[in-house]
């Protein structure tokens, strides 16, 4: 009986199956996204656009044994000059109450992309850091924060 | 609130187009509104909200805060230098207060 229903999939079954598989190999943020709070963040603030990974120097600890005190340092390549600079960073993380974080401002002024500060952690989870220019590209990377001791208060 | 102290590090003596570190820190309890008190009462939200940095008048940086930063907010930022002046920064709680500090920087 099985062997028959196997020999039922027809080629067009099987190379729909085959593309739906491969899709999701390619693909595994897509499935991921739905219930990451700070990617639906990310896709609030890019209007759905989404933002390009790109290489930024995230420097987060690996295993931190205080979710109270995470430091957490950025460092982005950018001439920072009037026509060429980023504007905006967002520090999100998907395990918290709350994806926000903190979100910085900068000016051409600051000479270079970098700044550092101590956030909370309430579980191990993902640190997203969203970048955006001038001329409204967004850029992302992030890093994942074992946590022994949550932070928050939970 | 005379606890609240912030302190902020600028270098004394620099150079022009030196790209120097700044760096800050307030002492503030940072209450996200999910702690719990020793009698199991909820602690009220009670954070600064937003930290700014002018430069000779003109805002340099703007950073916002949320309940996820640490007790007692430690940031630290870069600043390209230009001419002498003043660095005028400022923090802004959840209930209203402003705490704020200036330093002279000089280009030798």
């Amino acid at each position: 009986m099985k062997l028959r229903k196997l020999k039922k999939i027809s080629r067009r079954n099987a190379l729909q199956l085959i593309a739906v598989f491969t899709g999701t190999a390619v693909f595994p943020s897509i499935s991921f996204a739905q219930s990451n709070q700070a990617l639906d963040r990310i896709n609030e603030i890019t209007n759905g656009l989404g933002a390009i990974e790109s290489d930024i120097w995230l420097d987060l600890p690996e295993i931190a044994e205080n979710g109270n005190q995470v430091k957490v340092s950025f460092e982005m390549d950018s001439p920072m000059t009037e026509t060429d600079h980023i504007k905006t960073v967002y520090i999100l993380a998907d395990g918290n109450p709350s994806p926000n974080v903190a979100k910085f401002s900068f000016t051409p002024e600051m000479g270079s992309c970098s700044a550092t500060t101590r956030m909370r952690l309430s579980k191990t989870q993902n640190v997203y850091l969203l970048a955006v220019n001038n001329n409204e590209q967004f850029f992302m990377t992030y890093a994942k924060v074992k946590v022994t001791i949550g932070g928050c208060g939970g | 609130m005379s606890s609240i102290k912030p302190r902020v590090k600028v270098p004394k003596e620099v150079s022009i187009d030196e790209i120097v570190e700044i760096k800050t820190l307030i002492r503030h309890p940072m209450h996200s509104g999910r702690m719990k008190d020793p009698e199991g009462q909820t602690i009220p939200r009670q954070i600064i909200n937003s930290f700014s940095a002018k430069f000779n008048g003109k805002e340099i940086f703007q950073m916002d805060l949320e309940p996820s930063i640490s007790t007692n907010p430690y940031i630290v930022f870069q600043y390209k230098v230009k001419e002498s002046g003043k660095f005028d920064f400022e923090w802004l709680d959840d209930n209203g207060e402003k705490y704020s500090i200036s330093k002279e920087m000089i280009v030798s």
